[in-house]
C-alpha cells in the first residue's frame, strides 16, 4: 500500500526525535517523573520514614480529595479558562453533606448526591455567568470563591464545627481497606484490560490496513502498567492495604480521561480550547461545552469536599479554605495540564498531586517551618508554569 | 452547475455589490481578482450564507436555492476554506479533519473509521504528512493549508471556496497548494479561488472573473488572456 510507505509506523521516538520534542518544550510525562524520583531520593535519604509503607499510605490517602478537586480544574483549564471557586465549593458541598446527614439524619449515600448536585447548580450559575453575560472566568470564580465560603460560614452557624460520626458511611469511606484478594484481583484486571484494549486496537488498525506500532511496544506498555500497579498493591499491603479513596480517586482519573479521549464531548473540549472560533465555524455548541465544563469542574469540586470531610470525620469554617485551591491547581499544572488551554490529560492530577503531596508530607516529617514549605510549593508551581509557557511559546513559532 | 446572477448589496452608503453575475461548473477553477474594495468577499460571502445579499439569485442546475446561512451552503455542498484556516492547532489531522462531523456510535468515537477516511483522502489528493497524529501546530503552513483543504471535501461538497490559499506561503509550498487546487478540479468539483497574486491565478485557473468596484469588470479565459489585460481590468486602466 502507498499509505504505508507515506506514513510509516509510529515508533517510539528515537533519541534525535526526542531531543526535538525536547526543545521545544514538549516532554510529556517525565519531567513529572523524573521530579518523583528525586523527591523520593531527596526525602528517602533526609528521613527514614519517608519511604516507608505508613507513610505512602498516608500519602495516598492525603492525595485523593485534592487530587479530585484537580480534576475538576482540569476540566477548566482545558477550556483555557480557570476556576477560583473550587476550593470554597468544595468545602460548601461537604458543609451541605453534613448537615444533611447528621443535622437532618438524611441517608449518607442521598446526602452526598444532593450535595454533588448542588456543586453542579453551583457550576452551572458560575457557567451561565461567564458565558452568556461574558463576565471573565477569572473574576466570576473569584467572586464565588469569597460568595460560596460566605454561604459555608452561614450554614455552619454559631457552631462553627459539625462532626460526623466515625462508623458512619462518610467517614468509613477513607478508613476502607481493599482485601488482599481483591487488590491483587483488581490490578489484575486492570493490567488484563489495558493489555487486551492494546491488543485489539492493533488487530483491529491492521484489519483496517492502518500502520502499528511495534508488539513489543504493546508489550512493554502493559508491562510497565502491572509493575507500577504491583509495586504499589505490596508497598500498600505491606501497612493497612489499598485504601478505598485511593481506588475511588483512580476510577474518576481514568473515567474521565477516556471520556475526553473517546468520546465527541472530549473531543470538543480540547478543539474549544485549542481554538474556540474554529470550534464554532465546525458547528460545535461552544456555550454548551463551556457550561458542561464548569458544571463538571464544581461537582468535582463538591466530591473532593466530601472526601476531605470524611477523612477529617468533620467539617469546619477552614473546610476547603486556605492552601488547597492552590494545590489543586498546582497539581493540575504540575502534571502537564497547560494553562492556555486545550492540552493536558486527566492523569496530570494524578501525577501533579503526587508531586506536591510528597513535597508537602516529606517537609512536614522533616519539620521543615510552613514559611519554607510555601516558598517551595510555590516555586515548584512556578517551574511548572514556566515549562508549559516554554513550550507554548516554542509551538506557536 | 452553480450560477449567482445579477447580486446586489449594499452597506450603508456603500454600494459592495451591484449586479454581479459569476458562473461556477463543475470541474473548473475559476478565479475571482480585483482591487481591494473590489467586492470580492463581499460575493463570497453571499455564496458562502455568511451575509445575504440585497437581491440578486444563486441557482443551483438551474434551480433557484436561498442560502440564507453558512449551515444552508454547507448542506448544499459549497465549502469555504477561510483565509485563516480555522484549525484547532492542538489537535491531530484527523481530528481537524472531522471536526464537528466525527463519526461515531452512541457518542464513543470511531478512531479507526476516521483514521482510514483520512488516509485514504490524504493519499487521492497526494498531501504528504509524515505523521498525521501529532498535533497540527507542528506541521508547516503549507501542509496546515492542505489540511484545511481536505478538511473542506469531507462532506462531498460540489463546489470549494478558497480565500487567499496561498498568501502566508513560500515558494515551494505554494506549488504544492497549487498541485492541490488541480487535484480537486480533476475530482470534478467546482473550484472558486480568491487571490491577489496573479501569478498563481494564472498558474491553476481556468477562467478569470475581474470585479472592479463592485461590478463585473471582465472575463477571460486563462489560456488566452495576457496579464497585462488582467491587470488593466483590475485597475479600470482599459475602460
Amino acid at each position: 500500500m502507498s499509505t504505508t510507505t507515506m506514513n510509516p509506523p509510529r515508533r517510539p521516538y528515537s533519541p534525535k526525535q526526542a531531543i526535538e520534542r525536547a526543545r521545544r518544550g514538549d516532554l510529556g510525562a517525565w519531567p513529572v517523573v523524573g521530579g518523583l524520583v528525586a523527591i523520593a531520593i531527596v526525602f528517602g535519604s533526609l528521613n527514614e520514614h519517608f519511604l516507608s509503607p505508613e507513610n505512602l499510605t498516608n500519602l495516598a490517602l492525603q492525595m485523593a480529595a485534592t487530587g479530585t478537586i484537580s480534576l475538576g480544574i482540569i476540566m477548566v483549564l482545558l477550556l483555557g479558562e480557570i476556576d477560583l471557586s473550587a476550593g470554597s465549593v468544595s468545602g460548601l458541598c461537604a458543609v451541605v453533606m453534613t448537615i444533611l446527614n447528621v443535622r437532618q439524619g438524611w441517608n449518607p449515600v442521598l446526602a452526598i448526591a444532593v450535595a454533588v448536585a448542588a456543586g453542579a447548580v453551583v457550576g452551572l450559575v458560575q457557567g451561565l455567568l461567564f458565558t452568556r453575560i461574558g463576565m471573565p472566568s477569572f473574576v466570576v470564580t473569584l467572586a464565588g470563591l469569597i460568595g460560596w465560603q460566605g454561604l459555608l460560614l452561614y450554614l455552619l452557624g454559631e457552631r462553627g464545627t459539625v462532626n460526623l460520626p466515625f462508623d458512619g458511611f462518610v467517614a468509613k469511606l477513607s478508613d476502607t481497606w481493599l482485601p488482599p484478594w481483591s487488590a491483587w484481583t483488581l490490578a489484575l484486571a486492570l493490567t488484563g484490560v489495558y493489555g487486551g484494549s492494546l491488543l485489539l486496537s492493533r488487530r483491529l488498525r491492521r484489519a483496517a490496513d492502518l500502520p502499528v506500532g511495534p508488539a513489543y511496544w504493546a508489550a512493554v506498555r502493559a508491562g510497565g502498567l502491572a509493575l507500577v500497579l504491583a509495586a504499589a498493591v505490596l508497598v500498600l499491603q505491606a501497612d493497612r492495604g489499598v485504601p478505598l479513596l485511593l481506588v475511588i480517586f483512580g476510577t474518576l482519573v481514568v473515567v474521565l480521561d477516556l471520556v475526553l479521549r473517546h468520546t465527541a464531548f472530549g473531543r470538543w473540549m480540547y478543539a474549544v480550547g485549542g481554538n474556540a472560533e474554529a470550534a464554532r465555524r465546525a458547528g460545535i455548541n461552544v456555550t454548551r461545552i463551556r457550561l458542561l465544563a464548569f458544571v463538571l469542574s464544581a461537582a468535582l469540586a463538591a466530591f473532593g469536599g466530601i472526601l476531605a470531610a470524611s477523612r477529617l470525620a468533620a467539617v469546619n469554617q477552614s473546610s476547603g479554605g486556605s492552601d488547597i485551591l492552590l494545590m489543586a491547581i498546582a497539581a493540575a499544572v504540575i502534571g502537564g495540564t497547560s494553562l492556555f488551554g486545550g492540552r493536558g490529560r486527566t492523569y496530570a492530577a494524578l501525577l501533579g498531586i503526587l508531586v506536591i503531596q510528597s513535597i508537602t508530607n516529606g517537609m512536614l516529617l522533616l519539620n521543615v517551618d510552613s514559611s519554607v514549605r510555601y516558598m517551595v510549593t510555590a516555586s515548584v508551581l512556578a517551574l511548572a508554569v514556566a515549562i508549559d509557557s516554554l513550550a507554548r511559546r516554542g509551538s506557536a513559532r | 452547475m452553480i450560477r449567482a446572477t445579477d447580486i446586489s448589496k449594499r452597506y450603508g452608503a456603500v454600494q459592495a455589490l451591484d449586479g454581479v453575475g459569476l458562473d461556477l461548473p463543475p470541474g473548473e477553477v475559476v478565479a475571482l481578482v480585483g482591487d481591494n474594495g473590489a467586492g470580492k468577499s463581499t460575493l463570497v460571502k453571499a455564496i458562502s450564507g455568511v451575509i445575504s445579499p440585497d437581491s440578486g439569485q444563486i441557482t443551483m442546475d438551474d434551480r433557484p436555492v436561498r442560502i440564507g446561512n453558512p449551515h444552508d451552503a454547507q448542506a448544499l455542498g459549497i465549502s469555504t476554506v477561510y483565509q485563516d484556516l480555522a484549525l484547532c492547532e492542538n489537535l491531530d489531522v484527523v481530528a481537524n479533519l472531522f471536526l464537528g462531523s466525527e463519526r461515531r456510535r452512541w457518542s464513543v468515537l470511531g478512531h479507526i473509521r476516521m483514521e482510514r477516511a483520512t488516509r485514504d483522502l490524504l493519499t487521492q489528493l497526494d498531501v504528504r504528512i509524515h505523521d498525521i497524529r501529532v498535533p497540527v501546530a507542528m506541521l508547516s503552513g503549507g501542509q496546515r493549508q492542505s489540511v484545511a483543504i481536505a478538511r473542506a471535501l469531507i462532506g462531498e461538497p460540489r463546489l470549494v471556496i478558497l480565500d487567499e490559499p496561498t498568501a502566508a506561503l513560500g515558494v515551494e509550498q505554494t506549488a504544492q497548494v497549487l498541485d492541490l487546487i488541480r487535484r480537486l478540479r480533476d475530482r470534478g468539483l467546482a473550484v472558486l479561488l480568491i487571490s491577489h497574486n496573479l501569478a498563481d491565478v494564472r498558474a491553476v485557473s481556468d477562467r478569470v472573473t475581474v470585479l472592479r468596484l463592485g461590478r463585473n469588470a471582465g472575463e477571460f479565459r486563462t489560456a488566452d488572456a495576457s496579464q497585462e489585460s488582467i491587470v488593466a481590468a483590475i485597475t479600470g486602466a482599459a475602460a
